[in-house]
C-alpha cells in the first residue's frame, strides 16, 4: 500500500507536469489552431533559465522564477510575431512543420548557450521528505502537485474571467464573428503564446527541481500528444485530467508490468482515443471525418 | 535561337511528354552526365555524401507521395524504414534470403505495413493523422527496442557485404551505381504515376476529398493505396541503408528521422519530384557542409567552430522556418522561378506557371 501511494504521488506530480505543458498547447490550440511541437522546449527553456537566474546570476528564487516567467514571455511573443503570424492560414503541414523548425531552433539555441551536459542545480523545493503513514514521499514531488493546479486553476479563471480569455473562447468559437465584433485576433494570438510560455516555464521550473537540469527535459514534449489528445485538444480541464491519467499509467505500468512498457503505453492509449473518441475526454465533439 | 512567350503544345504527344522540351532534354542530359563523370574524379567523402542523397531521394520521394501528392500528413517515415532495413536484414541474416530478394521483401511488408498504419486515415484527418502517425512512430520505435529476440533490441545487427557478380557492392563506388539507378526508377515511377489515373486520384484526394469522392474517387482504396505505394519506397530506402551502412541500429530510424524527411520534401517543394530530389540533397548536404565550415574556422576561430554541431540543429530548423515564410513551395519553385527569367530574358514579365514535375 505504501508503495502504491508513493508512485501514485510520482505519478500525479509528473501528470500535473504534463498538464502545465498540455494547458499551453491547449491555449494555443483554442485560439489558432496551432498544434505546437515546440512545447517541450518551451519547458526546456523554463528549466534553463530558471538555472540562469538562480544559479548563474543569483537571484533569489522568487525573483528568478519572475524572471524566467518574464523572459519565456518574451521569447514566445517574438516567436509568434516572426514565425506564426506569417504563417495564419496556410495549410496544417505547413503549421506542424514551422513549429518542428522552431523546436530545432531553440533546441539548438539552448544547447549552444548552456552546453549539452546536465547541469547542477540547488532546489528550491524542500529536499526532505514527508512521511504519511508507511510511505515515505519526496516533498519536492508532493509540493509540485499543488503549485501545478494553482496555475492550471489560475488558467482556467482566466479563460471565464477576463477580458483576453473571453475574447479568446470568441476566436475559438468563430472567427469571422470574433473579428466582426471588433476583437484584435493578432492580440490574442500574442496572447495565446505568452500563456503558452508562462505555463510552459512553470513545469520547467519544476521539472528542473524535480529531475534537474538537463537537455532530456524537451522529451516530455511529445508526451503532450497522447496528454492532450485524451484530454480534449481544446479543455484545459481535459489536460489536468487527461495528464493525471497518463501520469499514473506510466508509473503503475513502469512499476508492475515492467519491460519498459511505461514509455509507449501513453501512444498506445493515444492511438485507442483516436479510434473510439477522437474529440477526447472533454474536447468538443467536432471533429472533421472523411 | 527563337523567342519563346510559352509552352504551345501542338501535338497530344508533346502535351504529354514528361520532358516535351529541347532545354529540358538537354538539362537532363547534362545532369546524366553529371552523373556519370561525378564517382570518376569526386573523393570518397563526397561519393558517401552522393550515395547518402540518392537513398534519401528514395525516401523523400515515397514521403511525398503521400505527403505532397495525397496531402496525408505522416510522422512515421522513420518506422517505416526501420521496417523495411530491419525485415531486408534480419531476412538475409537468419534465412540466408539473397539480398536482392530480402530487399524486395522488405519493399511489399513495409507497403503492407504502411497500408495498415493508414488505416487511420479513413476517419482522421490533418493534425489528428499526423499525431496518430507520431503514435505509430512511437510503438514501432519501441518494438524495434524491446523486441530482443527478433530486432536485437538496442545492440546493432550486423549483415553480411551484398555481392553481385563477385563485387562488393557496398562500397562507396560501387553502391553509388546502386544508388543512383535506384533513384531514378524511383523517380521515373513516380513521374508517371501522376500521369496516371491512380495519381490524378491522388491528387484529387489531397485538393478537395469530397469532391473526388462525388467524380468517382473511392477515397478508401485510394488513401490506402497511397500509404502503400509511398511506404514501398520508404521501405526500399530503408533497406538501402541497411545495406549500404552493413550495420542496422535503432538510431538511424527514430522520429527525428521522419521530422529530416518531412524538411526535405518540405524545403523542396511538396507534391515534385525534382523538389524531393532537391530538398534531399540539401537536408543531406547541410550538415556536412557546416562541419566543413567548423573545419575551416578551427584554427582562426575555435570558440565558434566548437558551437557548431548546435549551431547544426538550429540553422536545420532555420531552414524550414524560412522556406515556410517565404518560399512555402520549396527549392523546387525557386529552381522554376529562375528558369522563367531566363527563358524570358530580358523581359521581365512571368510565362505563368509551368506545369510542375
Amino acid at each position: 500500500m505504501d508503495i502504491f501511494l508513493q508512485l501514485t504521488v510520482s505519478g500525479l506530480s509528473t501528470g500535473m507536469i504534463y498538464a502545465l505543458a498540455a494547458a499551453g498547447f491547449v491555449v494555443i490550440y483554442k485560439a489558432s489552431d496551432v498544434i505546437n511541437f515546440a512545447q517541450g522546449d518551451l519547458l526546456l527553456l523554463g528549466t534553463y533559465l530558471i538555472f540562469f537566474a538562480v544559479a548563474q546570476t543569483g537571484l533569489p528564487w522568487s525573483l528568478g522564477v519572475l524572471v524566467t516567467v518574464l523572459l519565456a514571455v518574451a521569447v514566445a511573443l517574438a516567436v509568434e510575431r516572426l514565425v506564426l503570424r506569417p504563417l495564419v492560414g496556410e495549410p496544417i503541414i505547413s503549421m506542424i512543420m514551422v513549429t518542428i523548425g522552431l523546436s530545432s531552433v531553440l533546441r539548438g539555441a539552448i544547447n549552444a548557450i548552456w552546453g549539452p551536459n546536465p547541469r547542477a542545480f540547488d532546489s528550491f523545493l524542500p529536499a526532505g521528505d514527508i512521511v504519511i503513514g508507511p510511505a515515505v514521499l519526496s516533498a519536492a514531488r508532493v509540493l509540485s502537485i499543488p503549485i501545478a493546479l494553482a496555475v492550471l486553476a489560475a488558467l482556467g479563471l482566466f479563460f471565464r474571467h477576463t477580458r483576453d480569455g473571453i475574447a479568446m473562447r470568441a476566436i475559438a468559437d468563430d472567427q469571422q464573428a470574433a473579428l466582426s465584433m471588433g476583437i484584435s485576433i493578432p492580440r490574442v494570438f500574442g496572447v495565446a503564446w505568452a500563456l503558452a510560455a508562462a505555463s510552459a516555464a512553470i513545469g520547467g521550473i519544476m521539472l528542473g527541481n524535480i529531475v534537474g537540469v538537463s537537455p532530456n527535459v524537451a522529451a516530455i514534449g511529445l508526451r503532450v500528444f497522447p496528454v492532450v489528445i485524451l484530454g480534449g485538444l481544446d479543455s484545459i480541464a481535459g489536460a489536468v485530467i487527461g495528464g493525471a491519467i497518463i501520469g499514473l499509467l506510466e508509473v503503475y505500468v513502469g512499476f508492475y508490468v515492467g519491460h519498459g512498457l511505461n514509455l509507449v503505453v501513453p501512444y498506445v492509449v493515444l492511438i485507442l482515443v483516436l479510434m473510439v473518441r477522437p474529440y477526447g475526454l472533454f474536447g468538443k465533439e467536432i471533429i472533421e471525418r472523411v | 535561337m527563337s523567342m519563346e512567350c510559352g509552352v504551345f503544345h501542338t501535338r497530344y504527344e508533346s502535351d504529354m511528354g514528361l520532358r516535351p522540351r529541347p532545354a529540358q532534354r538537354i538539362r537532363l542530359a547534362a545532369f546524366a552526365l553529371f552523373v556519370l563523370v561525378f564517382p570518376f574524379v569526386a573523393s570518397t567523402y563526397w561519393l558517401d555524401l552522393a550515395n547518402q542523397v540518392a537513398i534519401a531521394t528514395v525516401g523523400a520521394i515515397g514521403l511525398n507521395i503521400l505527403v505532397g501528392y495525397t496531402g496525408q500528413i505522416s510522422l512515421g517515415q522513420g518506422a517505416f524504414m526501420a521496417i523495411g532495413a530491419y525485415t531486408a536484414g534480419l531476412l538475409t541474416l537468419n534465412f540466408g534470403v539473397p539480398w536482392g530478394a530480402s530487399v524486395f521483401c522488405a519493399c511489399i511488408l513495409t507497403a503492407v505495413a504502411g497500408t495498415f498504419f493508414g488505416l487511420p486515415s479513413l476517419r482522421l484527418k490533418g493534425l489528428y493523422l499526423a499525431i496518430a502517425t507520431l503514435a505509430a512512430q512511437e510503438i514501432v520505435e519501441w518494438v524495434t527496442t524491446h523486441w530482443t529476440a527478433v530486432t536485437g533490441g538496442t545492440e546493432a545487427i550486423v549483415l553480411p557485404a551484398p555481392r553481385m557478380f563477385g563485387l562488393r557492392l557496398n562500397s562507396t563506388f560501387n553502391f553509388y551505381w546502386l544508388a543512383v539507378l535506384t533513384a531514378a526508377g524511383t523517380a521515373l515511377f513516380a513521374a508517371n504515376l501522376f500521369r496516371s489515373r491512380i495519381g490524378r486520384a491522388f491528387e484529387a484526394v489531397r485538393d478537395q476529398d469530397v469532391a473526388a469522392s462525388v467524380i468517382g474517387v473511392d477515397l478508401f482504396r485510394t488513401k490506402l493505396l497511397a500509404f502503400a505505394t509511398s511506404s514501398f519506397f520508404v521501405g526500399l530506402a530503408g533497406a538501402m541503408i541497411a545495406f549500404y551502412r552493413n550495420i542496422i541500429t535503432w538510431e538511424r530510424f527514430t522520429l527525428n528521422t521522419s521530422i529530416v524527411y518531412l524538411a526535405m520534401i518540405i524545403v523542396g517543394g511538396l507534391g515534385s519530384i525534382r523538389g524531393s530530389f532537391l530538398g534531399a540533397a540539401l537536408i543531406t548536404l547541410l550538415p556536412a557542409l557546416i562541419t566543413n565550415l567548423g573545419r575551416a574556422i578551427q584554427d582562426t576561430a575555435p570558440q565558434a567552430a566548437s558551437l557548431l554541431p548546435y549551431a547544426q540543429q538550429a540553422v536545420f530548423g532555420i531552414v524550414i522556418i524560412l522556406f515556410l515564410i517565404f518560399e512555402p513551395r520549396g527549392l523546387s519553385k525557386l529552381w522554376e522561378n529562375v528558369k522563367d527569367y531566363f527563358h524570358v530574358w530580358p523581359f521581365a514579365y512571368r510565362r505563368g506557371e509551368s506545369r510542375a514535375n
